[in-house]
């Protein structure tokens, strides 16, 4: 899809991963919303991004509460219009130090099915109707190597990204045809705040940085129609996967 | 007719009464049937305004009140609204109380530290007026949706949710109460209307307000409303006449948007708007050929815009067949669709 001139929503948007993708989405000419729970380092990555010419907005608001879904929606379109790409980089951890599933309780396993399964699935609800009137959109998913892979300690949120994942295969089949696409995309390790939370003793030199992961998901973004609908993508190697 | 007091969910089955103002018919049909009732060709425009929750809970020097949004105005902080004295929404909108008397300059305050300042009142009622919220751009709208809550009328049987009010499609927040022929409009049911060759098209419309229980307010209604019509859509518009093919309405404010924006010949003029072009019983419909919407009373200005598609004599019959085969009226309620068979 072209990024010029699209309207973005990337959830998670106040650090990390999702605070570099939408700085490069709106390098690249999009209008960017950037949503995250907490307001000032939000609002610091919205900044940021108008500081160096892009167009961006904070809104504040929880992907996993079921209120916020409408209005987060609602003030998005207001200040940018129609979304055309939606990218759910909103994620929850659980309880850090991770735990195995033996010693998990039910409730954090469904807080964090509720903030990286359910939230998503609620806001690509409220988006995907206008897109598929539209006849155009991404909904872009940020996985990880943990929905393939059964680590130990990642259970809960090894499960919610395999859960979104598949989310995306369904949506894909169920709207073939609309114009609406769906990807999920593994970003690999990266030097974030989240990584040090749940592997504190990694080796930051080894980790990627989210700026230059961010990159090479815009180009995915750029290049979405070339991956057939539900994919799952790794951003480490997709160019050389063609 | 008896209201639906309550939403459906957009799977639930709705019926759908057939008048056709050509053969003088009537055909009890459902929701499901719309793809068949339509031709391979036809265009299907609906209105893709969000709903804004667009009633607020104020107080004006320490007394309350109530205001309706009833559209937005000139910048987007500003919006027309109708006002409300104490009660709420579960008393017929005839028997509030007036608010306050209000003057230019007054601030009405709203939960959550939100206010707006009176700009103007209407000569024709002290309760319309023009407001400028103090609050805008990002900062109006996450603050607009924490004070306020969907407008909605006393038969309902309970508070709606913003999501009750949205329709599958909504994009831009400017409808303040929602545009219900969307309603019944199910992403399903767009993908069938495609697989049969309908093509599909937005606009944005602000619609208003239904009610205001003042006579001479409601006189008014609707109001001069905003509207948007993509260039893509007066395309599609131009293509579906080019063709043969016919354009529906889903909802009277898609007929007023695209009306507005046509000109003597049916081409339609991109881009945004304000309408206050009534459609009544002699207008003759330039770019609209049908129309799907609720099942409306005689005598209401929902009615009289049905009167430019089909003659109010056959429109009464298929108000009191509907009411007689138990329809259900208002927002959540049964659909007609006003077009040649």
């Amino acid at each position: 899809m072209r990024i010029g001139g699209a309207a973005a929503l990337v959830t998670g948007g106040s650090r990390g991963l999702g605070a570099a993708l939408g700085g490069e989405l709106a390098r690249r000419g999009a209008r960017v919303v950037l949503v995250a729970r907490g307001g000032e380092p939000l609002e610091r990555a919205a900044a940021a991004i108008r500081a160096a010419g892009g167009e961006a907005h904070a809104l504040v608001a929880d992907v996993a509460d079921k209120e916020a879904v409408y209005p987060l929606v609602g003030a998005a379109t207001a200040l940018v219009g129609p979304i055309d790409l939606l990218v759910h980089n909103a994620s929850a951890l659980g309880p850090v130090p991770l735990r195995p599933l033996a010693e998990t309780e039910c409730e954090d396993l469904s807080a964090v099915l509720e903030a990286n399964l359910v939230g998503p699935f609620r806001l690509t609800k409220a988006v995907v109707g206008s897109m598929v009137l539209r006849g155009a959109g991404l909904v872009l998913g940020v996985s990880s190597d943990a929905a393939v892979t059964g680590y130990p300690g990642w259970g809960a949120y090894g499960v919610s990204k395999a859960g979104l994942d598949h989310l995306a295969r369904t949506w894909a089949a169920e709207l073939a045809g609309t114009g609406v696409h769906f990807l999920s995309v593994d970003p690999g390790e990266m030097d974030t705040l989240m990584h040090a939370q749940a592997m504190p003793e990694a080796d930051r030199s080894a980790l990627a940085d989210p700026r230059a992961v961010a990159g090479r998901i815009a180009d995915i973004v750029e290049n979405a129609e070339s991956f057939a609908s539900g994919s799952r993508l790794e951003a480490a190697s997709w160019r050389s996967a063609g | 007719m008896t209201p639906a007091a309550w939403p459906r969910p957009g799977s639930a089955p709705r019926r759908l009464l057939h008048v056709d103002p050509v053969r003088g018919a009537l055909a009890d049909r459902r929701i499901e049937d719309l793809p068949e009732l339509l031709r391979p060709g036809d265009l299907l425009v609906v209105n893709d305004a969000a709903t804004v929750p667009a009633s607020l809970a104020g107080a004006i020097r320490g007394s309350p009140l109530e205001v309706r949004l009833a559209g937005p105005g000139a910048s987007p902080a500003e919006w027309t609204a109708v006002l409300f004295g104490p009660g709420t929404w579960r008393q017929r909108t005839e028997d509030r109380p007036p608010p306050p008397e209000l003057r230019p300059g007054d601030r009405i305050d709203f939960a959550g530290g939100l206010a707006a300042e009176v700009l103007r009142v209407s000569p024709v009622s002290p309760r319309l007026v023009e407001l400028r919220f103090t609050a805008a751009g990002g900062d109006l709208w996450p603050a607009l949706y924490r004070a306020g809550r969907p407008v909605q009328y006393s038969y309902l049987a309970g508070p709606l949710a913003l999501w009750h009010v949205q329709t599958p499609f909504g994009s831009r927040p400017w409808a303040v109460e929602a545009p219900s022929a969307g309603l019944v409009l199910t992403v399903g049911l767009l993908q069938s209307l495609r697989r049969r060759g309908v093509r599909l098209a937005p606009v944005a419309h602000a619609a208003g307000l239904s009610s205001t229980g003042e006579p001479r307010l409601d006189a008014l209604l609707p109001l001069p409303e905003r509207y948007d019509v993509p260039p893509e859509t007066a395309r599609a518009v131009a293509a579906a006449r080019a063709r043969g093919g016919r354009v529906v309405a889903a909802g009277t404010t898609v007929v007023r948007a695209i009306e507005a924006a046509a000109g003597s010949g049916g081409r339609l003029t991109a881009g945004p708007g304000v309408t206050d072009l009534r459609v009544g019983p002699g207008y003759r419909p330039v770019a609209v050929d049908g129309l799907l919407t609720g099942l409306h009373e005689p005598g209401t200005s929902h009615f009289q815009l049905e009167a430019a598609f089909a003659p109010p004599a056959l429109l009464e019959d298929a108000f009191h067949h509907a009411d007689k085969e138990g329809y259900l009226g208002h927002e959540f309620g049964d659909v007609s669709l006003i077009l040649a068979a």
